[in-house]
């Protein structure tokens, strides 16, 4: 090892953790591959896909509409502080609406949903895994796979989108109420900023990216817990570096899905 | 019914399967005997599919499930029921949910037939009044009673036993005994158990088998395995600390 010297040691650690990480992305997605094999294929969980509609979804309503419409009031102050000096308040709503269509909306409302949903998600599947439940299910002849983790990264993809686009409404509404009602701004000039300035490939990228995002943590959130070991310390550990991955996975994909989809823009 | 040749597996280094074989009767209740950490969990794994091993046959109903394809091995399945050591009971379903499953998933019958069927299950093991209530709600030894029921929720051919009794006092311990004579007189069916439950599992067992260091040292039936002059066998048998095994 001293003949090594430190720069040897060095280098064959971080090959030994670029193996390791090649390894782990490897595994990640195999079972994206075995869950998309298992999508197509008899019987389709219906009842599950439901479950997850409503735990993804519908319980996550909530959070997202209040932590959209106070984002889109924070918008609409810092907003006019910006344009005011220019004599441009008239924009108010125009860059709120594109702030929130392409970034806000889909990335918010998937850091909100990894907290919520993603957490849950590797602790229950890590849980499963842990107590045996998941061997259960393979020794009754129900593929684990498509039982629990197909509907979940099904569900996941499919709400995002919408969960992104009630968050933008809910952060228009905030920066309305904000913009109109506190900061004394024309209601027509901040309505007609907005049809002037934000166009439909606007809230469609933003909508591509929250489908991604959605891929993503529900992904992440599934392998972590579906591989979990170590009893509750291990469920624990997979929890937090599920979230972890998933948030800087949204963030770095999210700047290279700006940087291919609206350019220079 | 059941039947190993020469199964190995290792983790690592570490050989925990070093040439298993044995042969279980159509219609038995056999026992698989061991220290803890020989390996009884990592075999009974095996058994349902859970692991492949790194050489050997494992036949099941005639079939070897080593290299069976996961369709192939789940129609295998079908005709499998399993009790596991934690019973590893669905913890977001209640006990008639848990019992249903199974049935749901694979019976093609009206919800009334699966509730009948469901009840009949539960009744037999004594946990028919408890049958709204969530695993969470329940006691170790009514958690293995709901476990048994689910197992034998589609009347298998072959019960797999991890450990029945384990974590549990003697009273429930010989409720579940008890139960599993009871289940086993009621059909045709095999029961293969792994337990180091000497006592209970040599008043149930008409064969039995010791698994030391990877592969089976001895076997025969409960009296023979009682009288076995093998330093080893003798040893587990009567819990002595002097002997050939050691503990680690």
């Amino acid at each position: 090892m001293r003949s090594q010297g430190f720069f040897g040691t060095m280098i064959f650690g971080m090959l030994d953790a670029v193996r390791l990480l090649l390894e782990e992305v490897g595994r990640v997605l195999v079972l994206l591959g075995r869950s998309a094999g298992w999508l197509f294929r008899p019987p389709f969980r219906y009842g599950e896909f439901l479950r997850q509609l409503d735990f993804v979804g519908a319980q996550s309503v909530m959070l997202i509409v209040l932590t959209g419409a106070f984002t889109g009031m924070v918008m609409a102050l810092q907003g006019y502080n910006g344009l005011h000096r220019y004599g441009a308040e008239s924009l108010v709503g125009a860059t709120a609406a594109l702030a929130l269509s392409r970034e806000l909306g889909p990335v918010i409302s998937a850091l909100m949903v990894v907290g919520r949903v993603g957490s849950a998600m590797t602790a229950e599947l890590g849980t499963m895994r842990n107590t045996s439940q998941i061997d259960a299910l393979a020794s009754m002849a129900v593929e684990p796979v498509q039982y629990l983790v197909v509907p979940r990264i099904v569900a996941a993809t499919v709400v995002l989108p919408l969960l992104a686009m009630v968050f933008s409404f809910a952060g228009m509404v905030g920066a309305y109420v904000v913009a109109i009602h506190y900061l004394g701004i024309d209601s027509g000039m901040f309505m007609s900023g907005i049809t002037q300035y934000v166009e439909a490939e606007d809230i469609t990228h933003g909508l591509i990216k929250a489908v991604v995002f959605g891929l993503t943590f529900s992904l992440v959130a599934c392998y972590k817990g579906f591989y979990a070991t170590g009893g509750a310390r291990g469920v624990g550990i997979a929890t937090t570096q599920s979230v972890v991955i998933s948030s800087v996975l949204v963030l770095i994909s999210d700047y290279l899905m700006t940087s291919l989809m609206f350019g220079s823009t | 019914m059941v039947r190993l040749e020469n199964v190995h597996k290792s983790y690592g280094e570490q050989k925990i399967l070093n040439g298993v074989s044995f042969d279980v009767r159509r219609g038995s209740v056999t026992t698989i005997m061991g220290r803890s950490g020989a390996g009884k969990s990592v075999l009974i794994r095996h058994l349902i599919g859970l692991e492949k091993p790194d050489s050997g046959s494992i036949m099941i109903a005639g079939s070897n499930i080593v290299r069976m394809r996961p369709v192939e091995l789940n129609k295998i399945r079908r005709r499998i029921g399993v009790l596991f050591q934690e019973a590893a009971l669905f913890d977001s379903l209640s006990v008639r949910e848990n019992v249903a499953f199974p049935m749901r998933e694979h019976l093609k019958i009206s919800e009334k037939e699966i509730q009948d069927l469901v009840d009949d299950r539960l009744e037999k093991v004594g946990m028919i009044r408890h049958s709204e209530k969530f695993p969470a709600e329940l006691s170790g030894g009514m958690r293995k009673r709901v476990g048994l029921a689910r197992a034998l929720a589609l009347e298998p051919e072959i019960v797999f036993f991890d450990e029945p009794t384990s974590g549990l006092d003697p009273i429930t311990r010989g409720t579940i005994y008890r139960l599993i004579e009871a289940t086993h007189a009621a059909g045709p069916i095999t029961y293969l158990m792994v337990s180091h439950d000497i006592e209970g599992t040599m008043a149930v067992s008409d064969h039995v088998m010791m698994l030391f260091e990877g592969r089976i040292a001895a076997q025969g039936s409960p009296e023979e395995i009682r009288n076995s002059t093998d330093p080893a066998v003798h040893q587990f048998i009567w819990g002595s600390a002097e002997g050939p095994l050691t503990v680690d």
